[in-house]
């Protein structure tokens, strides 16, 4: 069963139609409807490349939060052997919104990390939607600290709406856990890639995504703030999210030329929901060549490019 | 005479002439309601002085209160790259940003000085909340490095006054992007060995809390500033219930163990001098008049040699 979004509503009548007629040709023996059939089947292969040949700012967004688009957890499982959870902040609580341990990426030993936002509703509950609490951010803290001392790639795997706010998660500190993270990131002498998989909500992705190189996927969005939130605040009123997607250039392609994102890996038509198995490999394939990148460099110099790509920023905006 | 001198003239002149005579001599308490008088006021640095209520205050007044003899050299701020996205919500971006700078009369929304307090050179950054709520910019970003940089070539402590709702969103990503940025100023101090002393304002909130305001080796907040990562309607709306009163105020925070002190405001410079000087390992400030600077330095080991 697939979900469509809103704006595949035409897509997804086609779709239906096609379905239809082959249960009815299925029900009546010898009704030909295969001819028929095929040529809907054309018509909304069409219909998706059209769709997502040009998708807008806030239909990448629907695109990037899809129920059904591959989660960290799908990553983890299909790109990494020995994947080894290790679980809780020393502290307070293990954050199950935060997935991290030691795991083999083509042999190598590296620490993987990264939002996880469950695939139904009770995976969802578990995993907060991927909205982590400061537990996760120091979960976090913790196994970058560990790889950086054993001399460990970290891979960091971004997906979340944003940091969450609850009553307790405030207590006990959201913002120095999402600050000590980012920190954290900062200072770490051993190689560090981002992919943001999905949606790169605001501090909550900042904490996990100041890396050497960050990845975007095609259909993945990173921004300061969510479209209806900045649509809430700007234009006083939550259904402008639209016009405050379109304006936040919140989309791989635009936060390429700003430079905040280094590569894009595309997504094959139809979104990585559609193609999971060919999503997971692009991003695996990327993540390679992204650590291949930056073999034989120091610890310290891979520290100090990461600092000196961050204080660069800025310098140029988008083209008019 | 008659009704054109009498009335007409009188009204018209006072129109023009209205910007003689100051506007407002007295304010109202926003908390207590107890009309204050402007010059009482600003003396108490803009905290009533009938309930000890923090009223704003901007960061050239506040850098008039605390360097010595309210003396300062404005440290240059890299200029940012103007209106990066094309950003336009109701209005355009630039529209906005002149509207604020004309309101306030200054670039953006942070100000950085150099100076002496209690004899102790320091550089010191306030974010400006009357400046599209303090809002963090890419100049905010760059000031924050501006000072970091001055403080290390100085080897002296940055003392930072946030106050923000949070990041700008008109910059959008590349506002984000201060909080990588300005963590790494704060570790450009952190590896100088220098003191990095955070007073936080109200309000201070979103990612500017959840980066170079949580970072300082010393947190102090002004009596019940908000301070927070997602902001108290924020979180009702979320959980659903209503928050506890008090709830994400400096005094709450302080009991969760995320500041190290509150202090009223009229009382802040002189713990700042206090701190910075233990952490540098400098004597007591000696208060009133100038100490003998060649007496001072010249220890008991040079007279024996």
């Amino acid at each position: 069963m697939t979900n469509y979004l809103e704006f595949e509503k035409p897509l997804a009548e086609i779709e239906g139609k096609a379905e239809e007629l082959r249960a009815l040709a299925r029900a009546n023996e010898g009704t030909d409807v295969e001819k028929e059939a095929s040529a809907l089947d054309k018509k909304a292969a069409e219909m998706l490349v059209q769709l997502y040949g040009d998708l807008t700012p806030w239909r990448k967004c629907q695109v990037a939060r899809h129920p059904d688009r591959p989660h960290c957890k799908d990553y983890i499982d299909a790109l990494f052997t020995q994947y080894t959870p290790l679980a809780g902040d020393r502290n307070f609580a293990d954050d199950h919104a935060v997935m991290g341990g030691l795991a083999r990426l083509d042999g190598t030993p590296v620490m993987v990390i990264g939002h996880e936002k469950g695939h139904d509703t009770k995976t969802r509950i578990e995993r907060n939607f991927g909205m982590a609490r400061p537990e996760g951010y120091r979960k976090a803290i913790r196994l970058m600290d560990m790889a950086d001392r054993f001399g460990l790639p970290v891979v960091t795997l971004v997906d979340t709406p944003g940091a969450y706010p609850g009553k307790g998660a405030e207590e006990r500190g959201q913002s120095e856990a999402i600050a000590r993270s980012t920190q954290m990131c900062l200072s770490i002498k051993v190689p560090l890639v981002s992919v943001i998989i999905g949606e790169g909500g605001s501090g909550g992705a900042v904490a996990f995504a100041t890396a050497n190189r960050v990845a975007m996927l095609e259909h993945s969005i990173y921004s300061v703030i969510s479209p209806e939130g900045c649509a809430s605040i700007l234009w006083k009123d939550a259904e402008k999210m639209r016009e405050a997607a379109e304006a936040l250039r919140l989309t791989a392609q635009n936060l390429k030329e700003l430079g905040v994102c280094d590569r894009i890996i595309k997504e094959p038509v139809g979104g990585a929901h559609r193609h999971k198995a060919e999503s997971i490999a692009a991003v695996g394939k990327a993540i390679q060549i992204m650590l291949a990148e930056m073999q034989g460099n120091s610890g310290v110099e891979m520290r100090d490019a990461r600092r000196k790509k961050y204080l660069g920023l800025g310098s140029r905006g988008l083209a008019a | 005479m008659n009704w054109i001198s009498n009335y007409v003239r009188p009204r018209i002149n006072s129109i023009f002439s209205r910007r003689e005579v100051p506007e407002n001599l007295w304010s109202k308490c926003d908390e207590c309601g107890t009309m204050l008088f402007h010059r009482e006021l600003s003396n108490n640095l803009n905290v009533c002085t009938n309930c000890g209520h923090h009223m704003y205050i901007s960061p050239r007044d506040r850098f008039a209160a605390l360097f010595d003899g309210g003396i300062f050299t404005e440290v240059e701020v890299p200029e940012p790259t103007a209106d990066p996205l094309h950003f336009r919500d109701q209005k355009r971006y630039p529209d906005r940003m002149k509207a604020s700078q004309k309101n306030t009369g200054e670039k953006d929304a942070m100000l950085v000085g150099e100076g002496e307090i209690g004899r102790t050179p320091i550089v010191a950054a306030a974010q400006d909340f009357s400046f599209m709520g303090g809002s963090m910019s890419m100049y905010v970003g760059n000031a924050i490095i501006a000072a970091a940089e001055r403080a290390v070539m100085k080897k002296c402590p940055l003392i930072l006054f946030s106050a923000a709702g949070g990041a700008r969103m008109q910059e959008g990503i590349l506002a984000l992007m201060q909080m990588p940025r300005t963590t790494i100023a704060v570790e450009m101090l952190k590896e100088a060995g220098l003191p990095y002393i955070v007073v936080l304002t109200h309000p201070t909130t979103g990612g500017v809390t959840a980066s170079y305001a949580m970072l300082g080796d010393v947190h102090i907040a002004e009596p019940n500033a908000l301070i927070c990562f997602a902001g108290p309607r924020v979180i009702e709306q979320t959980i659903r219930e209503k928050l506890p009163e008090g709830f994400q105020r400096a005094e709450y925070l302080l009991d969760h163990g995320m500041l190290d002190r509150v202090t009223p405001r009229t009382d802040m410079r002189d713990e700042l001098i206090t701190i910075a000087r233990m952490l540098l390992g400098l004597g007591t400030v000696i208060s009133g008049e100038l100490p003998a600077p060649e007496a001072e330095a010249a220890p008991t080991k040079d007279a024996k040699e």
